[in-house]
């Protein structure tokens, strides 16, 4: 899993993690949310995936909440006392993987169009 | 365990329009408000939209609500004291013309706007090139630009509304769902939830596309469809285009967020009415097309997620608010894919309704009445 394991009493993942108190803990490394955020929002009562995503960004950035999803769930089963398994994990949305939004038209020209710098390697066909 | 209360108003929908209604009642003192929703605030339409803000419209009222709509939206972050910023961003909104018609619908719009004191103006295709280098302009006859336009994040407003409301003593009842409307001697008397009934004489059905259902719920049928809109986000990029680029003809809008990615919409003719909010493959294909047309430097961007939401639409693609034969149970509903920009005028104008206090802005044109006496206000200027 992911090197953004959080340490500190009752943290997922338990004590094996590199953090130290009072370090910044980062859950989402698209969006730089970081553990306190998560923990402070649970605290005030938004104890789904789906409300910490809408106000924080958490698991809206290009990984799509690879990273993030777990450590959060764990984080609201902690906080509520429930098991993970019984925490809604969220709409997992499409696309599986980044695509490029050209390579999806048909007769797109390549990623030579000049603007953006794509490496061009999503095509969709 | 079911518990029982009573409240002053309860409204129906946790989106941004009912979060409004909420604080602006609760603002008045209006008493004991409830604010109830199925899932979580922000899970239907309002957080599924592209939560773009103009003031460019064919009708004088959608101007009216919408210009006010922007006053409220550039005072929101210091009026409700939310922690995070609504992130209001006035990049202005840029109109494509595409076609002859449109262009003179545009002239006729323009023309309107500037009469209200909304400070849009008609563009050539060079002067929009300007603003938006990008643009593919070999098509466009003409545009229009309204600087003061903009956008603001969906969620935060909603959130902020609440937690306002909140603060005022308002309750706001998350995961709970309406059952049914207990109506007596022709007057509402009582909610019915899965978490205990409220006794209240005042509704308000926010419910979004829902609308139509929570309104049957007292005897109401209101002339009033479900429709699905895909949108689609990319990964963030520098800041590149500071308007909202939309054509009607094309049905397409794009936006850049604050946070650098670009957020598209487009709408499509045969779409069937119903409650679907799945995405399609078809809708990838079709908004790479298009924008890749308008934009051509955007088909570089890499797509990370799409998505779905539900527009609540009226014949006319004007919202319906205010009172119904029905005493105590009022609309705001039926904003035809316009709610979160409508939302912050909706909700005062529904507390000065509710109030019974002269409404800020005439809007007994948009009552439920309009569809039967054949008054309806229609909308040119929709996508």
């Amino acid at each position: 899993m992911a090197c953004a394991k959080p340490e500190g009493e009752g943290a997922p993942g338990g004590s094996e993690g590199g953090a130290a108190a009072g370090d910044v803990v980062v859950i989402c490394r698209c969006e730089d949310v970081t553990l306190d955020e998560i923990r402070d929002l649970i605290a005030r009562g938004y104890t789904t995936i789906e409300e910490i995503k809408r106000i924080t960004r958490c698991g809206m950035g290009p990984c799509q909440g690879r990273t993030c999803r777990q450590l959060v769930l764990a984080e609201i089963a902690r906080a509520t006392a429930k098991d993970i398994a019984s925490v809604a994990p969220g709409r997992f949305r499409p696309p599986t993987k980044p695509v490029r939004l050209g390579g999806a038209v048909a007769g797109a020209p390549g990623p030579d169009v000049e603007g953006f710098e794509g490496d061009g390697d999503e095509q969709v066909r | 365990m079911a518990m029982n209360k009573c409240a002053d108003a309860v409204i129906i929908g946790g989106g941004v329009v009912g979060a409004s209604v909420a604080y602006h009642l609760a603002k008045r003192g209006f008493g004991r408000i409830v604010l109830v929703e199925r899932s979580y605030l922000a899970s239907g339409s309002t957080g599924r939209c592209g939560a773009g803000v103009r003031q460019q419209w064919g009708t004088k009222l959608n101007c009216l609500l919408a210009q006010e709509s922007v006053r409220m939206f550039e005072r929101m972050d210091d009026e409700l004291g939310f922690d995070r910023s609504i992130e209001f961003k006035q990049g202005g909104y840029l109109l494509l013309a595409y076609t002859d018609r449109e262009m003179n619908q545009f002239i006729k719009n323009v023309e309107l706007e500037q009469s209200l004191g909304i400070p849009a103006s008609l563009l050539t295709p060079a002067e929009a090139k300007a603003i938006v280098p990008m643009l593919n302009i070999s098509d466009v006859l003409c545009a229009t630009y309204c600087p003061t336009d903009g956008h603001a994040n969906p969620f935060h407003v909603t959130y902020a509304y609440a937690g306002a409301a909140r603060r005022l003593g308002a309750e706001v009842m998350t995961f709970t769902e309406v059952k049914g409307i207990v109506v007596e001697n022709g007057k509402v008397a009582r909610v019915v939830c899965d978490k205990g009934n409220i006794d209240t004489r005042v509704v308000v059905n926010a419910a979004g596309p829902y609308s139509g259902l929570v309104a049957r719920m007292v005897g109401l049928e209101i002339p009033f469809w479900a429709e699905r809109h895909q949108i689609l986000v990319t990964e963030p990029v520098e800041p590149v285009l500071r308007p909202m680029v939309m054509s009607f003809s094309r049905r397409i809008y794009c936006q850049q967020t604050p946070h650098g990615s670009f957020i598209m919409g487009m709408g499509d003719p045969n779409e069937p009415h119903g409650f679907s909010t799945e995405s399609s493959w078809k809708f990838l294909v079709d908004m790479a097309r298009e924008i890749t047309r308008v934009l051509p430097p955007v088909g570089n961007l890499k797509v990370v997620r799409q998505w779905a939401g539900l527009y609540d639409m009226t014949p006319d693609a004007h919202p319906i608010l205010g009172a119904t034969p029905v005493e105590g149970f009022y609309l705001a509903c039926g904003f035809s894919g316009h709610g979160f920009m409508l939302a912050p005028v909706t909700g005062r104008l529904l507390a000065e309704v509710i109030c019974d206090e002269k409404p800020s802005i005439d809007i007994t044109g948009l009552d439920l009445g309009r569809f039967e006496r054949g008054e309806l206000v229609v909308e040119p200027s929709v996508v």
